[in-house]
C-alpha cells in the first residue's frame, strides 16, 4: 500500500506525518479513519477545495479511497515539532480561554467538548487539533468561516467559526500550534464523546442554522 | 487578435451560407400520428430496451458532460468550457420543466442525427452530433427509452457562456455547412462484421474523433484529420493518434493493449490519464470485451499517419540533457527505470510511450506536475499512483527532464522549454 499511494506521501510524508518543508501541508498519520475517508470523499465532490487534492482523487473509486483512509489512521509516528508563531500574553489567554471553556457569550463551545479532553480526536469522525501548524489551522478556520470547507452536517465548524472574531481565529490557531501534544496522540474511543452535541449541530440541519 | 480575425471570419461565411438557412432551419421532420405515438410511448417502458440504452448511454459517456459534479446523473448543471465559452450541457432526465420530458422520440433523433434541440434551434458541437449523427435510430431509441425511465429532476441549465458572435446560433448554419455532415453509420460490407461494430462504436457513440483528432480555429475537424491526435482545446491534454502502424501513436500496440487500457486503464505500453482516465473509469471499463475487441480491431485496421516534417528536435539538446538526466535518475528512475521500460503492470514505460513522444510534450509536462493516479476500475482497483512534482520542480527543472524522456532510449521528440511548462501550472479541477 506504501507504494501505491506515492501521490499522497510525496506530499505528506512516507507515514502521512506531514510535509517537513510546508506548514500547510497536514499530517494524515493516526487521524480517525472515518475523518479522513470523509475529507477524501469532499475533495472529490468539490465540498472541500485544495486544487491538488481534488485532482489526485478525481479517478479514485469509494472502496479504494476508504482503503487508503484506513492505511493513513493506522500509521502511528511521532509528532514533528512545528515552528510557533509569537503571539502577546493576552492573545494566547483569550486562545486558552476559547479552546479550553469556549466562549459562552458568543455561543462558542470549547475546542474539547467536541475534539476531546487531550485534543487527539475522537473515533470515528472527529479530527485532532494538536501537532497541527499554525498556518494550516488558521487557514481551515478561515475555510469554514467563508465555507470553502464544507460538510453534509452537522456543520457546527462552520457556525463556531462565523461566531468567532477573526482575532479568535488567530488566537485559537496560535495557542493550538504552541501547545505541546500529549505523549499519547491517538484519538480517544466514540465513548469518550460525554457531552452532547449543542442543539444547532444537529445532523442534517445544522447547515441552516447559521 | 485571433478571435477578431475568426469571428470577422465567420461573419463572412454566414452572409456566404445565408441561403442554407432556409434549408437547415425550415426542414420539417415527418408527423407522427397520435396512436403511433401512444404505441411508441408504451415500448419504451421495454425493460430490455431500457437496459440496452443503459449500456449505450455508458458507451456514449453521456453522464461525463449531462452531470454537474456532486450533481446528480444525467441532471446536467454543467458548463462545457470551450474557446469561444462556456456551453450549458442541458439537463436529459425527464423533468418536464427542465429536462426532456416534453421530448418525443422524434425530438431526441432530431437531436442526436441532425444536431437540432427541441424548438428545431441549432445545437452547438461541443454535443458532439458530428459523431453521433451516425447512431442507428434503433440504438437511438433504447437511449431515449433509458433516459426516460430515469427518476426526473428538477435543475435548469446553466446560462450560455458565449461571446458574439459565437452567442448567435445562426452562426453555426456556416460551421455546419463546413464540418457537419448528417448520416447514419453505413457498414463496409468488404469489412468483418468485428470491424464494421469496431467502427460505427468509435466513430459514433464513442466519439473518440471529437478529442483525437485537431481542430481548426473555428472548432471544426477536417475529415483527413480523422483520428490523428490533437490538443484538446480548453482542456490542454494532447489526445494522441489512434493507429497502431509504424509512426502511428499506438505504433506496435497488439489488439490486447488496446483492450486492456480501456477496460482497466491501463496496459503493457500505457496508462490512461487525464481526460482518458475520465472517460475510461466511466465508459470503456463496461464495455462487453466483444465491444472492446471491436474497437481494437478497428484501431488496428486504421492507416499509418502521414510522416511528421523532420523538425528542430534535438535543439537544446546538449543544454539541458545532463540536468535532465541527473532529475530522471534522482526522482522517476526508481519507478519508471534508468532504461525507461517502467515495471509491466504496476508503473509505464516510457521509452516508446507515445505519450511521452507526443508533438506538444503537454502529457508529459502536466503528468510530472499534476502526478495522480490511473483510474481506479473493476479490472484494476487499486492503482499505482505518481507523486506531483509541481511543488518540487520549478519550470526548468520539469523542462529538463521532460526534454530527457523525450529524447532517451527510442525517443525522438522535441525539446520542451520552461516558458512551456509554466503555461501548463494550472491545476484543472473538474
Amino acid at each position: 500500500m506504501q507504494q501505491r499511494v506515492i501521490a499522497c506521501t510525496s506530499c505528506h510524508g512516507v507515514h502521512g506525518e506531514g510535509s517537513p518543508d510546508s506548514v500547510a501541508i497536514p499530517r494524515l498519520a493516526g487521524k480517525p479513519a472515518g475523518y479522513l475517508l470523509q475529507q477524501l470523499q469532499y475533495f472529490q465532490t468539490g465540498q472541500r477545495h485544495h486544487a491538488p487534492m481534488e485532482y489526485v482523487v478525481s479517478q479514485l473509486s469509494p472502496a479504494y479511497l476508504r482503503d487508503i483512509a484506513d492505511y493513513f489512521a493506522k500509521q502511528d509516528v511521532p509528532y514533528r515539532k512545528r515552528p510557533v508563531p509569537t503571539v502577546s500574553a493576552e492573545i494566547t489567554r483569550r486562545g486558552e480561554q476559547l479552546v479550553l471553556r469556549g466562549d459562552s457569550t458568543r455561543g462558542v463551545p470549547s475546542c474539547v467538548s467536541c475534539h476531546g479532553s487531550k485534543l487527539t480526536g475522537v473515533e470515528p469522525m472527529m479530527p485532532g487539533l494538536m501537532g497541527l501548524s499554525y498556518a494550516y489551522l488558521n487557514t481551515q478556520l478561515v475555510s469554514w468561516r467563508t465555507r470553502t470547507r464544507a460538510a453534509e452536517g452537522p456543520y457546527c465548524m462552520g457556525v463556531v467559526a462565523n461566531r468567532m472574531r477573526e482575532s479568535d481565529i488567530t488566537a485559537v490557531s496560535a495557542w493550538l500550534a504552541s501547545h505541546e501534544p500529549p505523549a499519547d496522540m491517538h484519538p480517544e474511543p466514540a465513548s469518550a464523546q460525554t457531552e452532547p452535541m449543542p442543539g444547532w449541530c444537529v445532523m442534517g440541519t445544522s447547515r441552516a442554522a447559521q | 487578435m485571433t478571435w477578431l480575425r475568426r469571428g470577422g471570419w465567420l461573419l463572412a461565411l454566414l452572409v456566404v451560407a445565408a441561403p442554407g438557412w432556409w434549408y437547415f432551419g425550415h426542414a420539417g421532420t415527418p408527423e407522427t400520428s397520435v396512436a403511433q405515438r401512444d404505441a411508441d410511448v408504451a415500448a419504451l417502458h421495454d425493460p430490455a430496451l431500457v437496459a440496452r440504452g443503459a449500456y449505450l448511454a455508458t458507451v456514449g459517456d453521456c453522464a461525463a458532460c449531462h452531470t454537474a459534479r456532486n450533481g446528480q446523473r444525467y441532471a446536467g448543471g454543467r458548463s462545457l468550457a470551450t474557446p469561444f465559452g462556456g456551453v450549458p450541457a442541458p439537463n436529459i432526465t425527464p423533468d418536464p420543466a427542465t429536462g426532456i420530458g416534453q421530448w418525443s422520440f422524434d425530438d431526441f433523433w432530431r437531436a442526436l442525427h441532425q444536431g437540432k434541440g427541441h424548438e428545431g434551434e441549432l445545437l452547438y458541437p461541443v454535443f458532439s452530433y458530428t459523431s453521433f449523427t451516425k447512431v442507428t435510430r434503433d440504438d437511438a431509441l433504447a437511449i431515449f427509452a433509458y433516459l426516460k425511465s430515469l427518476p426526473a429532476v428538477q435543475q435548469p441549465d446553466t446560462e450560455l457562456g458565449l461571446s458574439f458572435p459565437y452567442s448567435v446560433r445562426s452562426s453555426l448554419v456556416a460551421w455546419r455547412a463546413l464540418y457537419f455532415t448528417p448520416g447514419v453509420f453505413q457498414p463496409d460490407p468488404a469489412r468483418s462484421a468485428e470491424w464494421n461494430r469496431g467502427a460505427y462504436l468509435v466513430q459514433g457513440l464513442g466519439h473518440c474523433n471529437e478529442c483525437h483528432s485537431t481542430r481548426n480555429s473555428l472548432g471544426g475537424i477536417k475529415q483527413d484529420r480523422y483520428l490523428t491526435g490533437g490538443q484538446i482545446p480548453a482542456l490542454n491534454w494532447y489526445a494522441p493518434d489512434l493507429s497502431t502502424q509504424p509512426g502511428g501513436g499506438l505504433a506496435g500496440w497488439r489488439a490486447q493493449d488496446i483492450v486492456d487500457l480501456l477496460k482497466t486503464g491501463q496496459s503493457a505500453k500505457s496508462v490512461a490519464f487525464g481526460p482518458m482516465a475520465d472517460v475510461v473509469r466511466n465508459s470503456t471499463q463496461h464495455l462487453t470485451e466483444a465491444d472492446l475487441q471491436a474497437v481494437a480491431n478497428y484501431l488496428q485496421a486504421l492507416p499509418p499517419p502521414a510522416p511528421a516534417p523532420p523538425g528542430a528536435a534535438s535543439l537544446q539538446r546538449a543544454a539541458r540533457a545532463e540536468h535532465g538526466g541527473k532529475l530522471y535518475a534522482q526522482r522517476c528512475a526508481d519507478c519508471h527505470g534508468g532504461d525507461g521500460n517502467g515495471v509491466a503492470g504496476v508503473y509505464p514505460p516510457l521509452n516508446g510511450n507515445t505519450s511521452v513522444t507526443e508533438p506538444t510534450g503537454i502529457n508529459a509536462i502536466r503528468s510530472i506536475l499534476l502526478g495522480g493516479f490511473a483510474p481506479a476500475t473493476a479490472g484494476n482497483p487499486k492503482p499505482y499512483s505518481m507523486p506531483p512534482f509541481a511543488p518540487q520542480l520549478s519550470d526548468a527543472d520539469v523542462a529538463a527532464v521532460v526534454s530527457y524522456i523525450r529524447q532517451s532510449w527510442s525517443n525522438q521528440a522535441s525539446a520542451v522549454q520552461p516558458a512551456e511548462v509554466g503555461r501548463y501550472r494550472d491545476t484543472p479541477v473538474d
